[in-house]
């Protein structure tokens, strides 16, 4: 017991400044406006309000963003779960020529810094006519999410034993109920795992937002509204602090729920 | 009997070994049919487009796009604001992947010597990083270091410091929040590496006298490398690759650039300056130095045996 003293006060102070941040976070949300201003912060407050909250979701229409953020999170998680979940399989189940070859470029292009392709994205929505829209968003989050949730459902898939699919083939089921009614239900743990990947990747997404939604500022997501808080003379802490927890805690939940699956589809992701 | 019935056995069998080998082509069709407009196509235009004289005049159509060949990239290299960005871009990248490692690892060690419940505390305070959005983070460590009503500036009494005023202490600031943000990953990967780890051979080590240090250095590290080298790597591609963070804590790069990284100044010249080309031919210097680093991972994991 003493000799584990020392360690565990160690973890418990460095999980205390760890959590510190977003402590403070929630807590600068509840306090009231005076007690933000005041000269002699304290950690804790004994008259929470939820005035900064209601400014936020009241005056700001933040309400709006937080839908938007959510519709282009959640197609970007759809519509990537499915594609890579079609391609997972091809590259698992089936031998063919440039299989590996393939493998090594879904690998590169997670690799491939998606931030330079800022330029010509632009301009490629802007002929598309699809500036300002959510569905911008929604397309280049699909395609940034797609390599890292085709090499991580890899290892799911493969972890499904060929003899499942052979007994299904000789119970007469074609080749797309094995896939829909017998794989997809197998690898939903891997989906979710996934899943968060490409949640947090649109969700988080501040650069093609603030690119893609020039004027439209109705179509704006959470991380660029947020922006709206800060002015030149003071910023409103209260309030960014408001619109922060509101935007942090969708993902904290997501997190918190999938964690262990995130952690075991991370290593089998890194793992082959 | 078998005569007549081997013809359509034989035309069923090789029905299904065509469809075999079309299946995955089609299975493969829907994310090619993302992957190939949205992502290998922009990276073609981005070679393209550094090799352009493309301004605002071209984008209205107003003047014609001229092929400038390599001066994109002779205007930049001759430029020492380019390098000076490029130098800060590695030495901010390098210095936060270092202390990411550093605090990632030592804490993936504490976690094997701490009691269930302290285990869990630091666990749930690294998960609560983690997931928390760069955007958020960026807003609540302003929050603690502002200027005037920041907590840590009240507690130091040093009201009116402004901490992004200067380049070094900007620098440290956001590398603060990144390594906040990052050191979760490499902690939980590392510690997940430590506990597959057979325990057989620690004891082996121990039997034969080495002590915690030693044992630590001579096999536990040897044995992880496969999961360290792809920690160093993922650190390396994220933090060269910062945007939001510096983007937002900084104001755009900080005050006369200073804080600019290569990804801020490609976006700043495309998009304020409306310098396309330039841009382009900046976004193309990162790509080609994050080919590099994934060359090397890939051949340490060809190295490593691992079958694809």
């Amino acid at each position: 017991m003493s000799r584990r003293l020392f360690p565990n006060a160690v973890a418990l102070i460095v999980a205390l400044v760890v959590a510190f941040p977003i402590y403070w976070m929630v807590l600068s949300a509840l306090k009231p406006a005076g007690e933000i201003q005041s000269a002699s912060p304290v950690p804790w407050t004994l008259h929470p309000t939820l005035s900064s909250f209601q400014r936020v979701l009241q005056v700001n229409d933040f309400g709006r963003y937080f839908i938007n953020s959510l519709i282009v999170a959640l197609a970007v998680v759809a519509l990537s779960g499915l594609v890579a979940f079609l391609a997972a399989v091809a590259l698992t189940r089936f031998r063919f020529r440039f299989r590996t070859t393939l493998l090594v470029l879904f690998l590169i292009a997670q690799m491939v810094p998606i931030e330079a392709l800022t330029i010509p994205l632009f301009f490629l929505v802007r002929d598309l006519g699809a500036l300002n829209t959510l569905f911008s968003l929604i397309l280049v989050h699909f395609a940034f999410t797609l390599p890292l949730a085709v090499w991580m459902l890899r290892g799911f898939v493969a972890a499904i034993p060929d003899e499942i699919e052979e007994a299904a083939q000789l119970d007469g089921a074609s080749r797309w109920q094995i896939l829909w009614r017998i794989l997809f239900p197998l690898v939903a743990p891997g989906l979710a795992a996934t899943s968060v990947f490409s949640f947090i990747t649109a969700w988080n997404d501040f650069l093609f937002a603030r690119t893609f939604i020039i004027s439209a500022t109705e179509n704006q997501t959470l991380p660029m509204a947020l922006l709206v808080f800060f002015k030149p003379d003071e910023n409103d802490w209260g309030g960014i602090m408001a619109a922060s927890v509101l935007m942090t805690v969708p993902v904290l939940i997501f997190f918190l729920l999938v964690q262990r699956r995130l952690v075991s589809g991370l290593a089998g992701a890194v793992k082959d | 009997m078998t005569a007549i019935d081997a013809g359509p056995a034989v035309a069923g069998r090789a029905r299904t070994r065509k469809g075999r080998q079309l299946a995955p082509l089609w299975m493969l069709l829907p994310a090619a049919a993302v992957l190939v407009p949205l992502f290998v196509y922009p990276i073609y235009q981005l070679g393209l487009l550094s090799v352009l004289d493309f301004r605002q005049a071209q984008v209205s159509g107003g003047q014609p796009t001229r092929f400038v060949g390599l001066d994109n990239y002779a205007e930049l290299m001759s430029a020492p604001k380019f390098w000076s960005v490029l130098w800060a871009t590695v030495l901010f990248a390098a210095g936060c992947v270092v202390v990411t490692l550093a605090v990632g690892a030592a804490l993936a060690v504490l976690l094997t010597k701490v009691s269930r419940w302290a285990g869990y505390a630091l666990s749930l305070a690294a998960m609560a990083a983690w997931a928390a959005p760069a955007m958020t983070g960026s807003t609540v460590w302003m929050f603690l270091f502002d200027t005037n009503l920041g907590l840590v500036n009240r507690v130091l009494g040093w009201e009116g410091h402004n901490w992004t005023y200067q380049r070094f202490s900007a620098f440290a600031l956001v590398g603060a929040v990144v390594v906040w943000h990052s050191f979760p990953f490499v902690m939980v990967t590392l510690y997940a590496g430590i506990k597959a780890l057979p325990e057989q051979v620690l004891e082996a080590a121990q039997l034969d006298g080495a002590g915690p240090w030693r044992s630590f250095w001579s096999v536990t590290v040897p044995m992880l490398r496969p999961v360290i080298a792809i920690v160093v790597i993922q650190s390396i591609i994220w933090d060269f690759k910062i945007f939001t963070q510096i983007y937002v804590m900084t104001n755009g790069g900080g005050i006369a650039g200073q804080n600019l990284t290569l990804n801020v100044y490609a976006y700043q010249q495309a998009f304020a300056s409306s310098e396309y080309g330039l841009g382009s031919a900046i976004g193309v210097v990162m790509m080609l130095i994050l080919l590099a680093v994934t060359l090397v991972y890939l051949r340490m994991l060809r190295r490593s045996g691992e079958p694809l």
